[in-house]
């Protein structure tokens, strides 16, 4: 077992909601390298030789089971790049739990740039949740800059839950997907920008296969002088069904910019999209008053749960 | 007991100031019901809503147990003892209707009092415990776990803003038989707008109030057969209604 410091398992805590532990399937990367990494009979991972990062091998007998795999930066002014590829074989039923948290105590950039490749076969079922968070005393930024792309096969369902907890201070999302036939994916994403924090979401989801379906949900909270920007795109090539919902509440001074945008190429492709921008609903505020809940406490109660 | 003692409220409306409530006084006892009926947009609402603190009067006050509380917050008035179920309870997108409901209760509710109060009006815990609040529910639904929000702490005074609004009658019956309990109890003084026969005939008073002041105010005895006779607005002079 490899000794994690106090810093490291504080930020675990954050980033892995499931309680990260080094057994089963897992690999730790802390400041560029591998701390500690496991394998079980169905799930191999495999360090790259040609360039940072590794390959994770998902055979189709996999059944119900998680791999972890975090990566903490704890080094003032490191940039980390890191290329994970998973290969996700027919019929794996299997839950990812990635996420990157920043700790930042310097005064020069820390800086994380996960790219992940997933290759989903024909009827798997995969869950990939993915966390980032930023701390630190030091006058450094916390940048994470994420590169998710994800081809998913004949029947197979991906489920992308990934939230911005908060601390980041500058974040570059790019999301792509392609759908095969019948193939369903499900977005849920998330994030809280506060101070001086700036944040931008492209996604492209090509729903390729006939009877493919996407459903996209975009859910954030904006405060202080934060600025974010979503764009994301549905783009219909076949018989497909898409719904694009982004929500935001902004506070302060932020500024939110939310462009959905829909692209059909067939005539059977429905495609649906919904954006809203508004402050904190007064109504809400006021039932929760009724509960005895001071307009501060009511504030974080009405975030939190958007934000769950 | 809570004493409203000569509210006036004059919102402006545009520019212009508005005659919404006009010198109302009256008092709830202790474990009394008190139904307040009379035609729509005579102020009914306005005056739940200057209870709750939601609005502020332009004057006159608003006394609990001797303590005037007209310049409290709404927050300070629900933790006094006070709880008010909104006639078009608001929707929250993310919370759960169990984190409601604890949230309503003040403590994190077990599984199984959940079920008790929504079971209470007419929702089957099993199904709705871990939805969202938010517009997949309908709006029956809605004003039914608006209604557990309020079962589900006990008060010294309950506002329920027209409860019966878009329930249907299956669950109406629960809720009328929710109200029959808490009112049989005695512990908590029952402030309800209506324009429900069944719900008017329960009150031990009841309050019709018309172009922002109060009518008539007596025993339900003496004014509700003067409801049936008399254009107020109310449902039950509806012939078809009372079929």
């Amino acid at each position: 077992m490899a000794n994690i410091d106090q810093v490291t398992e504080s930020i675990l805590e954050k980033i892995d909601s499931e309680g990260f532990k080094q057994e089963g399937a897992y690999n730790l990367r802390y400041n560029g390298y591998s701390l500690c990494h496991g394998n079980t009979e169905h799930i191999t991972i495999k360090r790259k030789e040609d360039k940072q990062g590794i390959d994770v091998y998902i055979s189709g007998e996999t059944k119900g089971e998680q791999v972890h795999i975090p990566v903490v930066v704890a080094a003032s002014g490191m940039t980390d790049e890191v290329y994970n590829d998973f290969y996700i074989g027919d019929g794996a039923q299997v839950t990812i739990v990635a996420g990157c948290g920043i700790h930042n105590s310097g005064c020069d950039d820390s800086r994380h740039d996960g790219i992940h490749t997933f290759h989903v076969g024909e009827n798997a079922n995969v869950r990939y949740e993915e966390k980032h968070y930023g701390e630190g005393e030091g006058t450094g930024a916390r940048i994470l800059n994420p590169v998710t792309k994800i081809i998913v096969g004949k029947d197979s369902v991906f489920t992308l839950d990934t939230a911005q907890i908060k601390g980041v201070d500058s974040t570059k999302r790019e999301t792509q997907v392609e759908l095969g036939e019948g193939a369903k994916l499900f977005v849920v994403e998330k994030l809280m920008t506060h101070d001086n924090q700036s944040a931008v979401s492209d996604m492209d989801i090509h729903l390729n296969g006939p009877g493919s379906s996407a459903q996209i949900i975009s859910r954030s909270v904006a405060r202080g002088n934060s600025r974010q920007v979503f764009h994301p795109k549905a783009i219909g090539n076949a018989l497909c069904r898409a719904h694009v919902q982004c929500d935001s509440i902004i506070m302060d001074q932020a500024q939110v910019c939310s462009i959905p945008e829909i692209d059909a190429k067939h005539v059977d492709a429905a495609i649906i999209h919904e954006a809203a921008i508004g402050r904190i609903n007064n109504e809400q505020m006021i039932k929760l008053n009724t509960f005895g809940l001071g307009d501060e406490a009511a504030e974080a109660v009405i975030i939190e749960n958007f934000l769950n | 007991m809570l004493e409203v003692k000569n509210l006036v409220f004059h919102p402006l409306d545009n520019g212009v100031e508005k005659s919404i409530i006009e010198d109302v006084s009256f008092t709830v006892e202790d474990g009394e019901m008190l139904v307040i009926t009379g035609p729509n947009g005579g102020g009914k609402s306005t005056l739940a809503k200057l209870m709750m603190g939601i609005e502020k009067p332009d004057s006159g006050n608003i006394v609990m147990d001797g303590v005037d509380i007209t310049g409290l917050s709404i927050a300070q008035r629900a933790n006094m003892g006070i709880g008010f179920a909104f006639q078009q309870p608001p929707r929250f997108k993310g919370m759960t209707v169990k984190r409601l409901l604890s949230l309503a209760a003040g403590y994190e509710m077990p599984e199984s009092k959940c079920c008790d109060y929504l079971s209470g009006v007419g929702l089957c815990a099993r199904e709705y415990i871990d939805r969202e609040v938010d517009n997949t529910l309908s709006g029956g639904e809605m004003k039914r776990l608006e209604i557990a929000t309020v079962l589900a702490k006990p008060h010294k005074i309950c506002i329920f803003d027209e409860p019966e609004a878009g329930i249907d009658l299956w669950s109406f019956s629960m809720l009328v038989k929710q109200f029959e309990k808490l009112h049989e109890n005695k512990k908590e003084s029952l402030i309800l707008i209506s324009h429900q026969e069944r719900i008017i005939q329960m009150a031990d008073r009841i309050m019709v109030v018309r172009d922002g002041k109060v009518e008539s105010l007596d025993t339900r005895e003496n004014v509700f057969p003067t409801l049936v006779n008399e254009n107020t607005g109310c449902v039950c002079m509806n012939p078809a209604h009372r079929a």
